[in-house]
This record gives C-alpha cells, structure tokens and sequence, in this order.
C-alpha cells in the first residue's frame, strides 16, 4: 500500500550523475519543499491563531469579571436598601412618636401592625430605656422587663445612634436579624427601639435577584458565618462557607478561588454600616461554556485547515519534484541515447569505410578467381586437374563469405540516419540473424526465421528496424544457454499491424522485473559490462516508428519480446 | 550478344569482360561514363553494365544521358555501397535492375538473360 504510494523518485539512485548526485537528491529536495512550505504557510496560521485563541479568553473572562461585578453592585443596593429603609422605618417612628406613645403596648401593637403591612419583614417591636431593661414589647414572645444592658448590641447602638446584628436564630429557631435604633429625649435621657426582622423577605429578594444573576448571591457576615442559604455550596444559614473571607474593599470587587477542584468567580461588596458581606459565587466552567464551544470550533477549525494545508503542501511538492525527476530522467536518458547513437553512428560509418575498401580488391580477387574457375570449366586443357578446380572453389567461397559480410556491414551502416522507405520485414531479419550465424553455430543455438508470405513491403526506417532486432537478438543471446533456440516470428496481425516476437529458451525474466526492463540503467547483467540501454533505445525506436513492444516471459521457460509495427506510419495508434 | 562495361576498376572490368567473353559474348570496356557515352554514340551496345560510383559524371548522370539517346539498351546497375537508394533511384530512372558489389557472373547473367527475354517481346 504505502509502496504504491511512493512516488517515484523516491529511491531514485542515479547511475550516471556520479559526483553531480547532491545536486539531484530529490528526496532531500522533497523535504525542504515540503518543510519551508508548511513552515511558511502554517506559522501565521498558527500565530493567529492563538492570538485569537487568547483575545477571545480574555474578552469572555472580562464579560465574566464585569458581569459578576455588575451583579454584585446592584444587589448591594439592593440589600443595602432593604436594610435602610427598615432602619428608617424605625427612626421615623421614633420620631415621629413621643416617647409615651411608643412605650404603650396597645400603640405599639398599631405600629408593629403597620410596619408588616407596609414593609412587611419585621416579627416583634420592643422599647428600651437608658438603663437597657425592656419597656415595652409587642411580638410572639413575652420578652417584657428583659435587661439588655450587658450586651454588646445595646452599647454599640449607645454610642453610634443605630445597629444591626447578624443574623441569628434566636426563640423562634427561624433566622432573623436585629435592628435597634436610638432615640435622644430632652435632657441626657434616650430610649433604644428595637426590631427583629425576619429573613424570609431577604431570602425572597435574594434569590429573585439570583435567577438575574446565573450562580447564587449570599451575604456572610465578617467572619464568614452564612446569613442566608447557600444552595451552591449546599450549605444553610448561620454555618461558615467553605471560601475565606474576602478582605475588605471599599467597592465591588471579583476574584477567582478554587474550591474543591472548582473554580469560583467570586464577587464581593461590603454592605457599609453593617456586618454584612455580600457575595455572589459564580461556576467559572458554567459561564466560560459559551467560550469553550468557541473554543472547540477555533481548535477545530486549526485542525481542519492544518490538514488541508499539509495535504496540498505534500501533494504539490511530491507532484512538482516528481516532474522535476521525471524531466532529469528523461535528460538523462536523451544524453545516453544520443551518446549511444553517436557511437554506433561512428561504428557504422568506420565499418561501412572499411567494407567499402575491401569490397573493390575482394570484387578484383573474386572476378580473377572466377575467371581461372572458367579456364577450368570452358578450356579442355586444364579440365583434367581436379586439385586446382577445388582450390579455386574455395577461394571463390571464401570471397562470398567476405562478400556477404561487407555487403551486411554497408546496408547496416547506410541505415543510420533516419529515413522511411520501403522495407521487407524478411530480409531485415535475414540481415541481423546473419550477425549472430557463427555465434549460434559454435553454441548450438537453434535460430528459426518465420515470416508470413502475406507481409507486404512497408515503409518504415531500416536502420531503425535493423537496431531495433539486433538490440533483441543480442539480449536474447546473451540469455539463452547453449543448445537454446532463439525463434523469431513475424505475423501479420490484420490490415495495419505486422507483429514480429523473439522467443528465446532463456531463463526467463522474474515478474518484478518484467515491467522494469524497458527503463534505461535497468540490467541484472552489469557485472557482465551491461548497460540497461539496450532495451530502454528499442523502446523509443520502437515508438518512433509507431509501433509498440512488450515483454512476456515463463521463468525457466524463457522469454517473448514483441515489436507490433504499423504498416502504414502516417496513420498513428489503432 | 553485344555488352558494354563500364567501370573504373580496370582489373575488375578486364576479368569480367574476359570472363563474359568466354561465354561467347562480345564485350566492350569504359573506365569512366563519357568513355562509356562516347561508346553507347559510336555503336550502341545491346546491353550495358554500369557502375554507380564513377570518377567523372557518375553513374547516374551517365544512365540518364544513355536512356536519353538509347531508351531501349537495357543497363543493369553495379553498386559499391550496399544502398538500395541508388539503385531504386537509377531503376526510376530507367535503368532494367541492379546488382550488389560483389557480384556473381551467374547471377549477372540471368539477369541479361531477362533483359533481353524482355527486349524480344
Ligand atoms: N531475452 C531476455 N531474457 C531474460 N532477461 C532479459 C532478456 N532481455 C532483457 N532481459 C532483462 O532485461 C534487462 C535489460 O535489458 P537491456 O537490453 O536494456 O540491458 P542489458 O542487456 O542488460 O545491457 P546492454 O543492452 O547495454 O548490453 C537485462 O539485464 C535482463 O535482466
Ligand atoms: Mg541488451
């Protein structure tokens, strides 16, 4: 699987770059394309990524921070206000009546009366004079004649005109608080009226303002003690909240505790002139969800484009380096090609110079020799001698061998530049197998030369052809074991096709190997000085003249190499 | 039967006009196409043997001059250089076949033979 994606160049080793190879590491040159690039796109990706990422923590923090401390401020006023009014209440009272008419248990009933129904919270009103005993009471307990002078309140409310207590459970079990205010009658007389004021009206108000809010609002005393219920610390009134005591601000303010692995924005205000705290505790996880969600679709979305960015990176810089290797393989192979070309050109013209001056003497020595033959044969005289004949045959015979092989030499070396012209398929084979004759002789290799009678004359280029066979040929030779055969056919296909195959009783070529044999520095005969040029040329030949060629093979069996050519080049593909 | 060789290898025509005689055939040498012309003007030939590659006009210049004056001597082409181009080329231009160097005398002549079955008709 990953072989298939493997691009080519990947294992590319150049067998001809030598020392030029750094300059054609396409592997390397995959990585720094791919790394520069990735490294340029991504990082202002990533950058703004988090720049955003931190911006828009920092915006849902600080809505958390001003949302809280908005909250905190107006249910301070809000409390704050209850307080006061309530305390106003009291000090109108006190002012507004003498101090006969207060401590008159039936006008203090009517006042009590009217405080319920007009503010309402207050449960019991009571009257105190200087010497902090308990004048009158109006309420569900019979507090009459109590003496409060030892008590912290009463001094307090002596000195600063006013107090208000913390929450307490006092008589009833139900939690409430004190108000007492002081009233200074003509002379150093004063009387202290006082009032318990239920909680149910705070707590009402309270949690009104809480469904506002998103977490719970509670007020604590200085020393931590809960005056009202804390349901999100699950806690009730008067036990101590699991947080410490802010320390005292003079405004609103938010800060973040953990508690018990939870973080809690915590807002906070001092309620001035009483014990009171006011607190609002917020979950950090609950508000920031909204930010999480942003959060996720930023990560996501990094993510997203992350692989995209890498995919394309990849896909472009294994296409682009491809096409750079493909193209310096194909430069490469047009530089051997035209080497080789060049070479056998030279050969060629060196052999058709040499045949051509031995064909004059060899044309003399076969004519003189011909002549004597026809003394022999026309003149009774030397009719007689049958030595001389016989040698004379030979000579004759001789000079036809030399004749045969320069006559193959000129017509193979006439042919290399490339020209179409009519061409017998017979007589080219016949030509190139003539090279190899000896050679199959002295290795007892069977050489079969089949041709269809129905392969008319075609033009196509001979030198090409006559190379093209003879590459062929040599392989096939260089492969069949002695007492092999080499078989070639040639067949006409149909109205446009010739097809000529070699068949050789050679070892055959392994699969893995078959579709590799046409590429040029392919050989498994290297320590045999081959080149792996032989059957990547035939193929471009092959292809110039139209035509196609391929490879079958049985291991052990041996193998097939087929050239299919047009019989009419102007015409391409089928 | 009446044969003009033209050739500029004397040794190579010698042999083979001698060779021609003995089976009793009149045979004429040139060493170069004008020698050869001047021949074909003074008694055409029946039949002529001619040399692709000559010192001079050539072989090809020298058919076209006889085809020119005699179209109905039969000349067979010799060529040196293992091309068939040159003897396709001379065979448009007239001339009755052509032979590859070296040649062989039976050969050569079956192709007159031919030439002059042809000539007959
Ligand atoms: N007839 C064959 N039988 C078995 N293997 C063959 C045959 N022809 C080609 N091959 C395989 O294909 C390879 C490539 O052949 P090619 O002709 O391109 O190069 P070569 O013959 O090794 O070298 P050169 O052609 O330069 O001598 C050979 O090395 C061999 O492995
Ligand atoms: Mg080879």
């Amino acid at each position: 699987m990953l072989n298939k994606l493997k691009p080519a160049f990947w294992d590319h080793e150049d067998a001809a770059a030598g020392h030029y190879r750094r300059l054609f590491d396409f592997r390397s040159l995959w990585f720094q394309a791919v790394a520069l690039t990735t490294f340029v796109v991504l990082l202002p990706l990533i950058f703004i990524t988090i720049a955003e990422y931190t911006v828009t923590r920092k915006a849902a923090e600080d809505e958390i921070l001003l949302r809280t401390s908005r909250f905190v401020s107006n249910t301070r006023r809000t409390v704050a206000f209850f307080l006061e009014e309530r305390r106003f209440a009291l000090e109108f009272i006190v002012r507004d009546n003498r101090y006969d008419a207060v401590s008159d248990p039936e006008r203090l009933a009517v006042i009590l009366d009217n405080l319920k129904r007009g503010l309402g919270g207050f449960s019991d009103l009571g009257v105190i004079d200087a010497s902090g005993r308990q004048q009158t009471y109006v309420g569900p307990h019979n507090l009459e004649g109590k003496d409060y002078s030892g008590q912290d309140w009463f001094r307090e409310v002596m000195e600063k005109g006013y107090y208000i207590s913390d929450v307490f459970m006092g008589y009833r079990q139900t939690p409430h608080l004190v108000i007492a205010v002081r009233h200074n009658l003509p002379g150093d007389r004063f009387y202290v009226l006082r009032a318990s004021v239920d909680l149910e009206r705070f707590k009402r108000l309270l949690s009104q303002l809480e469904i506002l809010g998103g977490g719970s609002a509670i007020i604590i005393n200085r020393e931590g003690i809960l005056q009202t219920p804390c349901d999100q610390c699950g806690k009730s009134a008067l036990e101590k909240v699991p947080f410490s005591v802010p320390e005292f601000a003079p405004h609103t303010r938010v800060l973040e505790e953990s508690v018990a692995g939870e973080t809690l924005v915590i807002g906070y205000a001092y309620l001035i002139d009483t014990p009171f705290i006011l607190v609002a505790i917020k979950d950090k996880e609950a508000l920031m969800q909204p930010w999480y969600h942003t959060r996720r679709q930023i990560i996501g979305f990094l993510g997203l484009s992350v692989f995209f960015i890498l995919a394309v990176v990849v896909g472009m810089a294994t296409y682009l380096v491809n096409n750079i290797y493909m193209a310096d393989r194909r430069r490469v192979m047009a530089l051997h090609e035209v080497e080789y070309s060049n070479k056998m050109a030279s050969i060629g013209r060196m052999a058709a110079g040499v045949a051509h001056e031995i064909n004059n003497p060899l044309q003399i020595i076969y004519e003189k020799a011909g002549l004597i033959k026809d003394f022999f044969t026309f003149k009774p005289e030397y009719k007689d001698d049958p030595r001389l004949l016989e040698l004379v045959g030979s000579i004759l015979t001789s000079v036809e061998r030399c004749g045969a092989i320069t006559k193959r030499v000129l017509s193979f070396a006439r042919h290399q530049e490339s020209a179409l012209e009519p061409v017998r398929i017979k007589r080219i084979l016949g030509d190139v197998l003539g090279f190899v004759d000896k050679e199959a002789a002295y290795r007892s290799i069977t050489v079969t030369l089949d041709v269809d009678d129905d392969i008319p004359d075609f033009l196509s280029d001979r030198g090409k052809l006559q190379q093209i066979f003879l590459n062929l040929t040599n392989n096939a030779f260089s492969f069949i074991m002695e007492g092999g055969a080499l078989t070639v056919k040639a067949e006409r296909k149909n109205k446009r096709w010739v097809a000529v195959s070699f068949a050789d009783t050679g070892p055959g070529i392994p699969a893995k190997n078959l579709e590799r044999v046409f590429e040029p520095f392919f050989t498994t005969r290297s320590t045999k000085g081959g080149t792996g040029l032989g059957l990547s040329i035939t193929y471009h030949l092959v292809q110039e003249l139209g035509g196609k060629i391929k490879a079958e093979s049985e291991l052990g069996k041996g193998s097939t190499f087929i050239v299919t050519l047009p019989l009419d080049p102007g015409k391409k593909e089928a | 039967m009446n044969v003009l060789l033209v050739d500029d290898e004397v040794e190579f025509v010698t042999t083979l006009a001698e060779r021609l005689e003995i089976r009793g055939m009149t045979v004429r040498t040139a060493g170069d196409g004008e020698a050869g012309l001047a021949m074909v003007a003074d008694d055409p030939p029946d039949f002529m043997v001619l040399d692709l590659m000559m010192p001079g006009i050539g072989g090809l210049e020298t058919l076209k001059r006889v085809k020119a004056s005699h179209p109905d001597i039969p000349v067979i082409l010799l060529t040196g250089r293992g091309s068939t181009k040159e003897g396709i080329e001379g065979m448009r231009l007239g001339a009755f076949d052509y032979m590859m160097k070296p040649i062989d005398i039976d050969q050569l002549l079956k192709k007159l033979e031919e030439a002059a079955e042809l000539k007959k008709d």
